[in-house]
């Protein structure tokens, strides 16, 4: 609770800018208009740990953590086996084209990490450019879903997947909605900062987010001046981005300190142009003395970014919550301590970090994680080779509980309780879309080609195991899939039923495996 | 671009009901989709006829479904009148001092000069001559002069946590502690619920709601009781049947991990709660049942929730809690008058008709509504808004009720060290008299340190 008070952690306070890499504040000359576009911030509220029926935990940043260490952090050392790889891809990407698991066992682990997360020059998206189902490119900042369906194009197509899911991973930690920025445009450009900036310096990454135009939108950074400050990002900043609420970190007076050191982003809004000229104006910063942290001076915007990556708790907060978004487990103490010494050591290395967790014993050796419904529905489009030729995509991982660019709140999605009721019948609507131009008709026309009437269960279900791309199902699973495919045929069948029953009996097996527990978690 | 996106959840109610006629759409959008040729009808028709076919076989047909439909019939048949409770969060923080408006007092006009509600424009409120209720919660006035709601006009906890995601976990799970995982209903749930009867805690919403999580007990999130099937393309009987049935059987197999568990138990639970929406299912996702009084038209799907509960309550679905969220938001840093007005009123008009409802159906003695928000506003305005604040109201609703307010208005003249309402009852005495009194499980059970907290009567004698 933000209350709570830390005088450890306020004595371990940082300097002014520290620390300073020599960002030139933006020019600050132009007029200024009051918006009379008056944005709210809404986040839809959320709770800071996690919840769920069949709860799965997330890991989360003690209050107490060990000091950073530089002593290496474990690996797991062996080759890449198929099932390494296949969770490699699922996490770190969007899931395995067929065969591309098997072709990367065997090799090196740090080799295929550093294929990963070294890719050089632009990255190359092979596959026919998106288009929607009137065969038209997309209009990602005019149309309504065509942003969603934009990216999942690039984290199909992309053969930098981990950028993806890194700026994936951005986007759920710097949480912002189109609902309430209201520019699709807006949006696309911070998601393009998210991708540059995807595996850099989490510092530069934070400087950049904060100047960001869709956050100042999003959390009222332009509301926020002098004599009138808005705690909005002031609150987030600390509690989501940097430090975390209830670890004794900062204190409701630091958050209104800090608010006050954020002030002087000023932004117009005109009717043909909605929100524009963003830009800092020093004559809307609060020059007053400011106290945060225990620290005290005229802090600005940049300053605040500072003492949030210099304080004491940040380091671990940044590690275990990068953790987490591939790990489900927590990080045992020395592995949180040599995390932190490879993340302070590297000038707040993004890749540094991501490296070792990919590397890490409990990548490969820990419990399976749920897979989003955005990566569910990129695999399962990269598993059968098909493209973005659809918007539908866009409602229909809205229906699973994910709509890119629109996560629920501030704090991102819940991804501790992606599978329900609700969820779960959203995720065989969209699985049944994937399937939707390539199963088999029962009742094919006069001179359209008849499903195999002869088929056996088991042919069938190594066939529809084979549309996949062979994914790993457990044991029981493809059992009891085997055992439904051998029953469930009647026993007397009429010669022109041989034909449609199989087919159907094919895209039943389809639907399931697609659909199966397995196929929702890696 | 539009020149005030404010009124952002009409957006979002439109987008998501964009999506829902979308979702009835989908041959319309796979125009490559070869038609389904030899069956003498169009696509649309032979969809909706093998949705049909698949929901009516299956159950039936499934032998994992059996044990379910027993237990669910077993809880219904057990305890036909068993109380229901019915929790809508007015997610954001809404501002006390506006459905409630102390307009007698000066200060009140001082701290909200812009925004202050004008003495006379709303009913005032019986217990307390200096409130008065917002005009958009009439309704609620109304069912307060019948002795159908308790107020809790200031209702929090010491500390107050001005984060909302802070704040609203705490109500979520019944006490001041972050790392609190189980929802405050649903460990009522873990204590008393049935393991074979997910329909016991129902978010109706796109997602479970935190109140209702379990440890161990299924529960269910349903977003459109109407249209809660499950169909697929080239899929008919007499294949779909067994294959819903092995669609269940996948769920209930071992699980080596929480997100083995978790992908399990929801496809089980979804393939019980596919089974007890059939009958609410009709052509076209259109209802299969009609509403004994009018719901408000602009209510969108908040209101049809309500509407589909009432007549699942009337159909005897054993369900014990109930969740949804109210229209809109109310975090009004900006823009309050407007926003506020639009989501209180349809919110209120909807739960009144869902009051009116029950009372048509006779159901009304089993039911009670509880509003809530995780905290009030700040008194200070900050011109057309208001911040983050403290005390806030909340509202028992249901024939049941006292209809007597718990803890009194604090006044503005005190105000905390942040200068925000004080509060004069905790949300966590609400929930052990909800225990205690209405579904007579030991408080002790659910709320940690329970005995520490006092026990408003909140029933009537």
């Amino acid at each position: 609770m933000g209350g709570t008070s830390q005088g450890a952690s306020r004595s371990a306070a940082v300097h002014r800018g520290a620390p300073h890499r020599g960002h030139d504040h933006p020019k600050a000359g132009h007029k200024h208009h009051k918006s009379k576009h008056k944005h709210h911030h809404r986040h839809k509220g959320k709770r800071p740990h996690t919840l769920a029926a069949r709860a799965v935990a997330l890991p989360t940043a003690p209050a107490r953590p060990p000091a950073p260490s530089s002593a290496p952090v474990a690996s797991l050392g062996a080759p890449l086996s198929t099932a390494g790889a296949q969770r490699l891809l699922w996490r770190a990407g969007f899931g395995p084209r067929p065969g591309e698991a098997e072709g990367l066992a065997g090799q090196p682990l740090q080799q295929v990490v550093y294929g990963l997360t070294r890719p050089s020059g632009e990255a190359v998206l092979n596959g026919p450019a998106p288009r929607n189902e009137e065969g038209k490119p997309l209009d990602p900042a005019h149309t309504w879903g065509d942003d969603h369906c934009w990216w999942l194009d690039r984290m199909v197509r992309s053969d930098q997947p981990l950028v993806e899911r890194m700026t994936f991973i951005w986007h759920d930690w710097f949480a912002n909605s189109n609902e309430q920025v209201d520019s699709a445009q807006l949006m696309l450009d911070q998601n393009q900062m998210f991708r540059e900036q995807a595996l850099g310096s989490f510092y530069d990454l934070f400087l950049a987010v904060t100047s960001n135009p869709a956050m100042l939108v999003f959390l009222d950074g332009i509301e926020n001046e002098k004599g009138d400050s808005n705690e909005n990002y002031a609150r987030e900043m600390m509690e989501l981005f940097s430090l975390g609420a209830d670890r004794g970190a900062y204190t409701e007076d630091d958050v209104r300190e800090m608010g006050r050191a954020l002030t002087g982003w000023q932004a117009e809004w005109s009717s043909e142009g909605g929100m524009h000229n963003f830009h800092y104006d020093p004559s809307k910063h609060d020059e007053g003395q400011k106290t945060v942290f225990g620290q005290t001076g005229n802090w600005d915007w940049e300053d605040a970014v500072g003492m949030c990556v210099a304080h004491p708790l940040h380091p671990s907060f940044f590690v275990t919550k990068l953790w987490g978004y591939f790990i489900p487990t927590q990080p045992d103490e020395a592995t949180l301590a040599s995390l932190q010494g490879i993340y302070t050591s590297s000038g707040f290395s993004i890749r540094a970090v991501v490296e070792a967790i990919l590397q890490h014993p409990d990548f490969y050796e820990g419990p399976e994680l749920v897979t989003p419904p955005v990566v569910y529905n990129a695999g399962l489009l990269r598993a059968i080779g098909r493209y973005i030729d659809t918007t539908a995509w866009a409602w229909l991982s809205s229906g699973a509980g994910q709509q890119l660019f629109y996560p629920p709140n501030v704090s991102g999605w819940e991804f501790s309780r992606w599978l329900d009721t609700s969820t779960v019948r959203a995720r065989w609507e969209l699985a049944n879309y994937v399937v939707a131009n390539t199963y088999p008709n029962p009742w094919p026309a006069e001179g359209e080609p008849e499903y195999d009437p002869t088929e056996t269960a088991a042919q069938a279900l190594a066939s529809a195991l084979a549309y996949w791309g062979q994914p790993p199902l457990s044991s029981e699973s493809q059992q009891c899939i085997a055992q439904f495919a051998q029953s469930c045929l009647p026993a007397d069948i009429a010669e022109w039923e041989q034909s449609s029953y199989r087919a159907i009996r094919q895209n039943a097996l389809r639907m399931l495996i697609a659909t199966s527990p397995d196929m929702q978690v890696s | 671009m539009s020149g005030c996106s404010c009124n952002d959840f009409n957006r979002a109610q439109l987008l998501r009901r964009g999506v829902a006629v979308a979702g009835k759409g989908l041959p319309a959008i796979e125009p490559g989709m070869p038609l389904p040729a030899g069956t003498g009808m169009d696509r649309r028709s032979f969809l909706l006829r093998t949705a049909g076919a698949v929901v009516s076989v299956y159950g039936a047909s499934m032998l994992g479904a059996r044990h379910f439909e027993e237990g669910i019939a077993q809880a219904a048949a057990a305890s036909p009148n068993q109380p229901v409770l019915v929790s809508i969060f007015m997610e954001g923080g809404w501002d006390a001092l506006s459905v409630l408006a102390p307009v007698k007092e000066a200060r009140y006009r001082e701290l909200r000069p812009a925004l202050a509600l004008p003495e006379g424009s709303g009913e005032p409120f019986g217990e307390d001559p200096d409130l008065m209720w917002h005009p958009q919660a009439q309704g609620l006035a109304t069912l307060h002069g019948e002795g159908k709601v308790t107020v809790f006009p200031a209702v929090g906890y010491d500390p107050p946590d001005e984060s909302h995601f802070t704040s609203r976990h705490y109500w979520e799970v019944g006490q001041l502690d972050t790392n609190a995982r189980s929802g405050w209903i649903g460990r009522f749930l873990d204590a008393t619920g049935e393991p074979n009867n997910p329909l016991q805690g129902l978010s109706l919403d796109y997602s479970l709601a935190p109140a209702l999580a379990t440890e161990k007990m299924p529960v269910a999130a349903v977003s459109s009781p109407t249209d809660y099937n499950m169909w697929a393309y080239g899929f008919d009987e007499p294949i779909a049947g067994p294959a819903m049935e092995a669609f269940g059987q996948l769920g209930a197999l071992g699980a080596p991990s929480p997100a083995y568990a978790q992908a399990r138990g929801a496809a089980w639970d979804t393939s019980i709660v596919l089974k007890e929406m059939a009958p609410f299912v009709g052509p076209e996702g259109k209802p299969t049942y009609t509403a004994p009084v009018p719901y408000p038209k602009d209510g969108g799907e908040f209101a049809g929730r309500l509407e589909a509960l009432a007549a699942m309550l009337a159909a005897g679905l054993p369900i014990k809690c109930a969740s949804l969220t109210g229209i809109g938001t109310y975090d009004t840093h900006s823009d309050e008058p407007t926003t506020l007005s639009t989501n209180l009123g349809q919110t209120v008009e909807s739960v009144v008709a869902f009051q009116r409802d029950l009372e048509a159906r006779k159901l009304d003695d089993r039911v009670i509504v509880q509003l809530w928000s995780e905290f009030g506003r700040h008194p200070q305005e900050n011109g057309s808004g208001t911040d983050h604040g403290a005390a806030g109201v909340a509202f028992l609703i249901g024939t049941q009720v006292a209809g007597t307010m718990i803890g009194e208005f604090p006044g503005l003249a005190k105000l905390d060290e942040n200068e925000n309402l004080v509060n004069t009852s905790d949300f966590r005495a609400m929930y052990c008299s909800l225990l205690e009194q209405w579904f007579q499980t030991e408080a002790g059970l659910v709320i940690p340190e329970a005995a520490s907290f006092e026990r408003p009567t909140l029933l009537k004698a």
